[in-house]
């Protein structure tokens, strides 16, 4: 009994730790990095005041902190603002929605490798909640859910913009679904594994899928096989990283929720908390989306260069800690990249609705399906003679130009307008 | 699984599945049938068929509810409300469920050996993991004691059911062009296309 209660206890201690430590205050810290930076690339100063006040307690100035308390203050003034339901909602799905926007994006932390083993304790543990064989799908499955916060969110504001919102929010989670599933099989063929913590193991020991300079712990030139997998590893990120853009509703893609032409869109009617939630869910599911990323695409936790043994043996008496180091790792590669999505988010402008879907099922789709043919190509080229090769690559080829040339030949001429 | 899980889930669908019928509206019934398929998912997860699973919440919960609803909440839903259940397609109902019953009797009436799976042990799986390749994935995660079934129904799909797949893939592209003609000829805006419609 009391091995199944340590069991319980560790696994309850990995989900608070992971959720609601590690993860959850992300989304405050990125919201306040989002109103910081712009600041920055707007020229402005931004929030940078609120922080301890020690006038309060009789002292002569406060402690600013860089304003890091401001996301705080936002939190607490949307708890205490006034929770109000319009007459027209449909009362149940008005209530249930906001909920089903943030709970999917916390569910699929459970999959995310924060680091390598850790022993405490004598225990020796994975550093992520979940260990299963199909991390990527689990992910995708779960994250798929967010739609119907969205969608019916729309639907039960019973008004028209709200409505206009979840409506192109559905068509374009579900077009973009369908590049990321797409977009990471030639990952997924490379590593002939689903397991994310295997993945990463992988990646540490034999270098990260876009940089892949050392074998064995050793810095080296990469193998040809590795090479040549460069270049639909590019691919496959630039499809994988534009479409988390728009499966998040993000900047250049955020037309759900457009200010110009819809209001607030599918959120027009919520305020106070439920308003919260679904700007929760969104930084969540960026979080997570850029997580997967780092994971699949750029090592996980690992720092590469051969220097993940050295850290992993790293110990204070009998404590591995080395792991913990990992996660800080990691989190730097994540706070970094929620970078990269604030610094897109204020520099690109919005796309037009029928620009976003020709990209997605025009562009994305197609190139994705290519890129899984050229990946499947160069991983089998060793097992094969030279002339099937040669057949498959003068066939890639053809349905390259063959698609190419079909979507010039669909889209209409441009027609030039008189003044 | 343990067995209070399986009936938890069990009950989360059986409620799931009666609620899709018992809500007048058309948008709640179909929220009431992901929570079913949710639990249908939780089932094959507790029998160690992850994948499956997991499938079944990409596809059914994640992409074609999805679509259903979208549908459903562009139509005018007031007239469904008020429909008035008429005898017939309750008779109709009635009738199948009652086949189904019987049918099920049927089955279940007929004495099988008693014989229970094989308990997924240590041992088992390293038995089945002389039937593949000792260098292979499948055997080496089979060895370690894990089920590695996202490679097994690869390897059986890509094997055993090479042809099967090929043609299901074929037809699947077939319909997938056809929805693009059938959808694409009406808005042709073709000199000729209109000439064709005015002839007719």
């Amino acid at each position: 009994m009391p091995e199944i209660l340590i069991t319980l206890a560790i696994i309850i201690v990995k989900v608070v730790t992971f959720t609601f430590i590690v993860v959850l205050p992300l989304v405050p810290l990125s919201v306040y990095f989002e109103r910081r930076f712009s600041a920055i690339i707007q020229d402005r100063v931004g929030p940078n005041r609120v922080g301890i006040p020690l006038t309060l307690f009789g002292a002569k100035k406060d402690f600013h902190l860089f304003g890091l308390i401001q996301p705080i203050a936002d939190g607490l003034k949307l708890f205490l603002k006034e929770d109000f339901t319009p007459d027209h909602v449909r009362k149940a799905f008005y209530w249930l929605a906001p909920a089903l926007t943030v709970v999917p994006a916390l569910i699929t932390v459970c999959v995310i490798p924060f680091g390598p083993d850790v022993t405490l304790f004598g225990y020796n543990e994975k550093l992520v909640i979940a260990d299963i064989d199909v991390g990527p799908l689990f992910i995708f499955a779960i994250s798929s859910l967010t739609v119907y916060g969205i969608t019916l969110a729309g639907w039960a504001s019973n008004s028209k913009f709200p409505f206009i919102g979840g409506v192109r929010s559905t068509a374009q989670m579900i077009s973009y679904e369908i590049c990321l599933g797409l977009s990471i099989i030639p990952v997924l063929l490379y590593y002939r594994d689903l397991n994310l913590s295997n993945i990463v193991n992988e990646q540490a020991k034999n270098g990260w899928l876009l940089l892949p300079f050392w074998t064995d712990g050793k810095l080296s030139l990469p193998s040809a096989e590795a090479a040549l997998f460069l270049i639909p590893a590019i691919i496959a990120f630039l499809i994988f990283t534009i479409s988390i853009f728009a499966e998040t509703n993000r900047m250049p893609f955020d037309l759900p929720e457009c200010e110009t032409e819809l209001v607030g869109g599918y959120h027009t009617e919520y305020s106070s908390m439920k308003f919260a939630m679904f700007f929760m869910g969104e930084y969540a599911a960026m979080v997570i989306g850029s997580a997967l990323i780092i994971t699949l695409f750029l090592g996980g936790w690992s720092v590469g260069f051969g220097l993940d043994n050295v850290i992993a043996n790293f110990s204070i008496g009998e404590f591995k800690i080395g792991g913990f180091i990992h996660i800080g790792v990691f989190l730097a590669k994540l706070i970094a990249f929620i970078l990269f999505f604030i610094l897109v988010r204020w520099t690109v402008p919005r796309f037009r609705y029928d620009q976003l879907m020709k990209l997605g099922w025009v562009i994305f789709f197609e190139a994705a399906l290519i890129n899984v043919f050229l990946a499947a190509l160069i991983l089998a080229a060793p097992e094969f003679k030279t002339t099937i090769i040669a057949s498959g690559s003068v066939l890639l080829l053809a349905v390259t130009a063959a698609v190419i040339w079909v979507a010039k030949v669909s889209e209409p001429p441009v027609k030039i307008l008189r003044a | 699984m343990p067995s209070y899980l399986f009936w938890l889930f069990a009950t989360i669908m059986l409620i799931g599945a009666c609620a899709v019928i018992a809500f007048r509206n058309p948008v709640s019934s179909a929220l009431a049938m992901v929570t079913s398929f949710v639990g249908l998912a939780a089932l094959f997860i507790g029998l160690s068929a992850f994948f499956v699973g997991i499938i079944q919440i990409l596809v059914y919960s994640g992409a074609i509810m999805v679509l259903f609803l979208f549908i459903i909440m562009l139509l005018d839903l007031k007239d469904e409300k008020k429909r008035a259940s008429n005898g017939a397609p309750l008779f109709a109902g009635l009738a199948l469920v009652v086949v189904f019953f019987i049918q099920l009797i049927g089955v279940l009436g007929n004495k099988l050996p008693h014989q229970s799976a094989p308990e997924l042990n240590h041992e088992t799986l390293a038995t089945a993991a002389a039937r593949f390749p000792a260098e292979g994935k499948i055997a080496i995660s089979l060895n370690d004691g894990r089920l590695p079934d996202v490679h097994l129904i690869g390897h059986t799909l890509f094997t055993e059911y090479n042809l099967p797949l090929q043609i299901l893939g074929v037809l699947l592209l077939v319909a997938t062009i056809g929805v693009v003609v059938l959808s694409k000829k009406s808005v042709g805006s073709d000199a000729s296309v209109q000439s064709d419609a005015s002839k007719s």
